[in-house]
C-alpha cells in the first residue's frame, strides 16, 4: 500500500443519501479475476446510459451528460464530497477498489457505513466524517467554484479549504498509522517477521516432516 | 501443565505471536489453492511487490469450473466453454508458473477436489495447520490437523506471510456412542449431528468428533464428518490421531520416510484430547439410533431419516421455525407429512469433497451392481473427487457397474455440488446428491437438493425415489459401510 500523503485535490460532489455498493460497482462486475481496472465501471449505472457489461470496451457507451463524474470540471477529482450512510450493502471489497482505481483518494461524508469504513482503510482509502452542516457548506463552495480544491492533511487530521478554513475530523489512531505508513493487514503482520522466521526455524528443527 | 484438547494443543503448537486486541497469528503448514478464490491474492501480491513467504507450503489444483465429460477434458483448458470460469483456470495455471508454486493442472491424474487430493498426497498430515479458500476446509481436520476455511483477502495474507491472523475459537465436542446399523453411514452420523445441533449449533467453535462410534469410521469417512462441520457452524472441524489415521499415510507421496516416519507417528500419538481435558460444550449421539438421513428443506439442518416423514409446518415450535419450513416445502415442492420414501427424484449426483473418495464409490457400487438406474431418473452422475481415485475405481471395476447400471461415469471436479460448471439441476428438478449444501439455487437456479449418502443415492437412483437402504436385498447394502 502506499504512504498516504499531504495533498491538495479536486472535489466531486455526489449529492446523494445512501450511495450502497451496488451503485458503486454493479454485481455483474464481481466475476472479474483482478482488483484494478474496475475505474470505469465505477457509479456504472449513473455514469452511462446503456448497461455495462464485464470486458466491455467503455470508451464508446453513451455518457449520462447529467451525472456529475461526467461534467469536464470534475474529471480530475480526487476528493469524492457525498452524503450520509454512504458505502452501505453488500461487504464487497470492489467498492474502495472501484473508487481508488478511479482516481479518489478521500471520501468525504457525514457518516458511512460499517464495513464500507473498514474495508475502505484496508485499501488505503481515507474516510472522512465531517458534521452535516460542514458538509452542506462544501456543497456549496464546490458547486461556486471551478476547480474547487481541499487540502488534506491526515497527520495533523485537518482539511483546509481553499479559503484558509480548517475542518478537523476525528479518526482512529491505528488506522492512521496504518493510512500514513502505507501499512496494509500484511503490511502489519510483515513487521513482525523476525518472529515469524524465528518460530519457523525451530518448527522446523522440532517437526521436519511439516516441512515438504 | 493443565489439560489440553486436541485443539488447544494444535493451537498451542502454533502460536507465533498473540496479540494485545485478542487476535493471534499462527503459522500455516500447508496452504491448498484453488481457481476461484485465489486470482485476486496473487493479484494483490503483485500490485504490493510481495513474494510468497514459503513456496513448498502451497500446493494447488482447479476443480470448482473444470468441466467433467471425458470430451471436454481432453480438449485441457480449452474444454472450459464458459469464459470467466476459463479465466480463472488460466489464471491459476499462470499464477502458479510464475511464482512456482506446485499445481496439479486440469489433466495431471493426481488433480481433483482440493480437499480430496490434500489427505490422497500426504500433503495432509498430522499436526498441520492447513488452509484453504475454501469453507470445506475442516474436511483435513480428520487426520488430527487444524484446518481453517479462509476469504480472499486471507488468501493472500496467508502466501505472503505464512501466517493466520486469527481468534482462538471455543472448544466443543460431539460425542457418537455406540456402534453404527448396517447400511449407516459416515453421512448420516454428520447429517444427524447437524439435525441435532442446527447449522448455526457449532458456531464460535472448534468441534471435536470422539467416541466409539467415530473411532470406527475409516478416514474416507471420518472426512465425510469434518467436512460438514461447516454446516453446523464450525470452521473448525477434526478428529483425534489413532492406527486408522496413521496406516492411512504410510507411503503417500508427501509423507515423511525413515527415521522421521518413526518421530512423525510418535509425535502424532499426542494428537489427542487429554482425558480430563475441558470442553465448553459437549453433544453427545447415540448412534444405534441414527438411520440412514435425508435432508427434505433448503438447509442441512432440514433433515429426517429414512423412516420419516416431511415435517408439518403447523406443528412447528415457534412462529420462526414455521415460516420457514412453510418458505421450505414451497421451494421444495412438498406435502406437509409427505413419506421421505414418496419423494419422487429427477436427477442423482454421487460426488463432491464429502463424499467422492474411493470406500464411497465402493458403497455406491454394491447397491447399483447388477441394477438399472429407474426410468424417471433424467441423469445419474458419478463424479470421482480425482484422478487418482477415479483410477482406483476403474482397477476395480467399478466405472463398469455403473455405466452397465446406466450411471454417467465423469471426470474429477467439483461439477453439480456447485454447478461452476455445465453439471446443473434444472427448475423444480428433484436431486439425491451426496454433497454438503442443500441450499435454494446451490445446484442449479430453482433445482432441490435432498442430502445423502452414497448408498442411500445409488438405491434412489434404482428406486426413482428414495428407499431405506437396510431394506434392500442381503448381498446388496449389508456391508455398504463396511469396504
Ligand atoms: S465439492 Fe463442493 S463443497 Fe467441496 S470444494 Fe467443491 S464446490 Fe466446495
Amino acid at each position: 500500500m502506499k504512504k498516504f500523503e499531504r495533498f491538495e485535490g479536486v472535489v466531486a460532489p455526489l449529492d446523494r443519501a445512501n450511495v450502497d455498493t451496488d451503485l458503486i460497482i454493479p454485481k455483474q462486475f464481481l466475476k472479474s479475476i483482478k482488483r484494478t481496472g474496475f475505474g470505469v465501471n465505477l457509479f456504472d449505472e449513473l455514469r452511462y446510459l446503456d448497461e455495462g457489461q464485464p470486458g466491455q470496451d467503455c470508451s464508446n457507451r453513451p455518457l449520462n451528460p447529467d451525472f456529475v463524474l461526467n461534467q469536464p470540471r470534475y474529471q480530475n477529482a480526487e476528493i469524492l464530497l457525498t452524503r450520509r450512510n454512504f458505502g452501505c450493502g453488500s461487504s464487497r471489497e470492489h467498492a474502495p477498489w472501484a473508487l481508488e482505481d478511479f482516481g479518489f483518494k478521500v471520501v468525504i461524508a457525514p457518516s458511512f457505513a460499517d464495513i464500507f469504513y473498514n474495508n475502505a482503510f484496508k485499501n488505503g482509502l481515507l474516510l472522512v466524517r465531517l458534521e452535516e452542516d460542514e458538509i452542506e457548506r462544501l456543497f456549496q463552495e464546490t458547486e461556486e467554484r471551478e476547480g474547487y480544491a481541499l487540502d488534506v492533511d491526515l497527520e495533523n487530521q485537518r482539511i483546509i479549504t481553499p479559503r484558509g478554513e480548517i475542518l478537523e475530523f476525528d479518526v482512529d489512531e491505528f488506522r492512521k498509522h496504518c493510512l500514513l505508513e502505507g501499512l496494509d493487514d500484511i503490511g502489519i503482520t510483515l513487521q513482525d517477521d523476525a518472529v515469524i522466521r524465528q518460530f519457523e526455524q525451530q518448527h522446523r528443527e522440532q517437526r521436519p516432516w511439516l516441512f515438504r | 501443565m493443565s489439560a489440553k484438547t486436541l485443539y488447544d494443543k494444535l493451537w498451542d503448537q502454533h502460536l507465533v505471536k498473540q496479540r494485545d486486541d485478542g487476535t493471534a497469528l499462527i503459522y500455516i503448514d500447508r496452504h491448498m489453492l484453488h481457481e476461484v478464490t485465489s486470482p485476486q491474492a496473487f493479484e494483490g501480491l503483485r500490485l504490493a511487490k510481495r513474494k510468497p513467504w514459503r513456496l513448498d507450503a502451497n500446493l494447488a489444483t482447479a476443480d470448482h469450473n473444470v468441466p467433467t465429460t471425458l470430451i471436454e477434458r481432453a480438449e485441457g483448458n480449452k474444454g472450459i466453454k464458459d469464459p470467466v470460469s476459463l479465466i480463472q483456470v488460466q489464471t491459476l495455471d499462470d499464477n502458479c508458473l510464475e511464482y512456482g508454486i506446485t499445481e496439479f493442472g486440469i489433466n495431471d491424474p493426481r488433480q481433483g477436489i482440493v480437499h480430496v487430493i490434500g489427505p490422497e498426497q500426504g500433503a495432509t498430515l498430522p499436526g498441520m495447520t492447513v488452509v484453504c479458500g475454501d469453507s470445506h476446509t475442516a474436511t483435513h481436520g480428520a487426520f488430527g490437523a487444524l484446518a481453517h476455511g479462509i476469504g480472499t483477502s486471507e488468501v493472500e495474507h496467508v502466501l505472503a506471510t505464512q501466517c493466520l491472523l486469527t481468534q482462538k475459537m471455543k472448544n466443543m465436542q460431539v460425542r457418537v456412542e455406540g456402534e453404527l446399523g448396517l447400511g449407516v453411514t459416515a453421512k448420516d452420523v454428520v447429517l444427524a449431528i447437524i439435525g441435532k445441533i442446527g447449522t448455526a449449533g457449532g458456531t464460535g467453535y472448534a468441534i471435536e468428533f470422539a467416541g466409539s462410534a467415530i473411532e470406527s469410521l475409516s478416514m474416507e469417512g471420518r472426512m465425510t464428518v469434518c467436512n460438514m462441520a461447516i454446516e453446523a457452524g464450525a470452521r473448525v472441524g477434526m478428529i483425534a490421531v489413532d492406527e486408522t489415521t496413521i496406516d492411512y499415510i504410510g507411503n503417500r507421496p508427501y509423507a515423511p520416510t525413515a527415521e522421521q516416519w518413526e518421530a512423525a507417528v510418535a509425535d502424532w500419538r499426542n494428537l489427542v484430547s487429554d482425558p480430563d481435558a475441558e470442553f465448553d460444550k459437549i453433544v453427545t449421539l447415540d448412534a444405534d439410533e441414527i438411520e440412514p438421513q435425508v435432508s427434505w428443506g433448503t438447509s442441512p439442518e432440514m433433515v429426517t431419516g429414512i423412516s420419516g416423514q416431511v415435517p408439518d409446518p403447523e406443528a412447528a415450535l415457534d412462529e420462526t421455525i414455521k415460516r420457514s419450513h412453510v418458505r421450505a416445502l414451497e421451494y421444495m415442492g412438498l406435502q406437509p407429512n409427505q413419506k421421505i420414501t414418496d419423494i419422487q427424484l429427477d436427477k442423482v449426483f454421487i460426488g463432491s469433497c464429502t463424499n467422492s473418495r474411493i470406500e464411497d464409490l465402493r458403497e455406491a457400487a454394491k447397491v447399483a451392481k447388477g441394477k438399472k438406474v429407474a426410468s424417471n431418473i433424467q441423469l445419474a452422475m458419478v463424479v470421482p473427487g480425482s484422478g487418482l481415485v477415479k483410477r482406483q475405481a476403474e482397477e476395480e471395476g467399478l466405472d463398469k457397474i455403473f455405466i452397465e447400471a446406466g450411471f454417467e461415469w465423469r471426470e474429477p471436479g467439483c461439477s453439480m455440488c456447485l454447478a461452476m460448471n455445465a453439471d446443473k439441476l434444472g427448475a423444480g428438478e428433484h436431486c439425491a446428491s451426496t454433497s454438503n449444501r442443500n441450499f435454494e439455487g446451490r445446484q442449479g437456479y430453482g433445482g432441490r437438493t435432498h442430502l445423502v449418502s452414497p448408498a442411500m443415492a445409488a438405491a434412489a437412483a434404482i428406486a426413482g425415489h428414495f428407499v431405506d437402504v437396510r431394506s434392500l436385498p442381503a448381498n446388496d447394502a449389508n456391508h455398504a459401510q463396511e469396504a
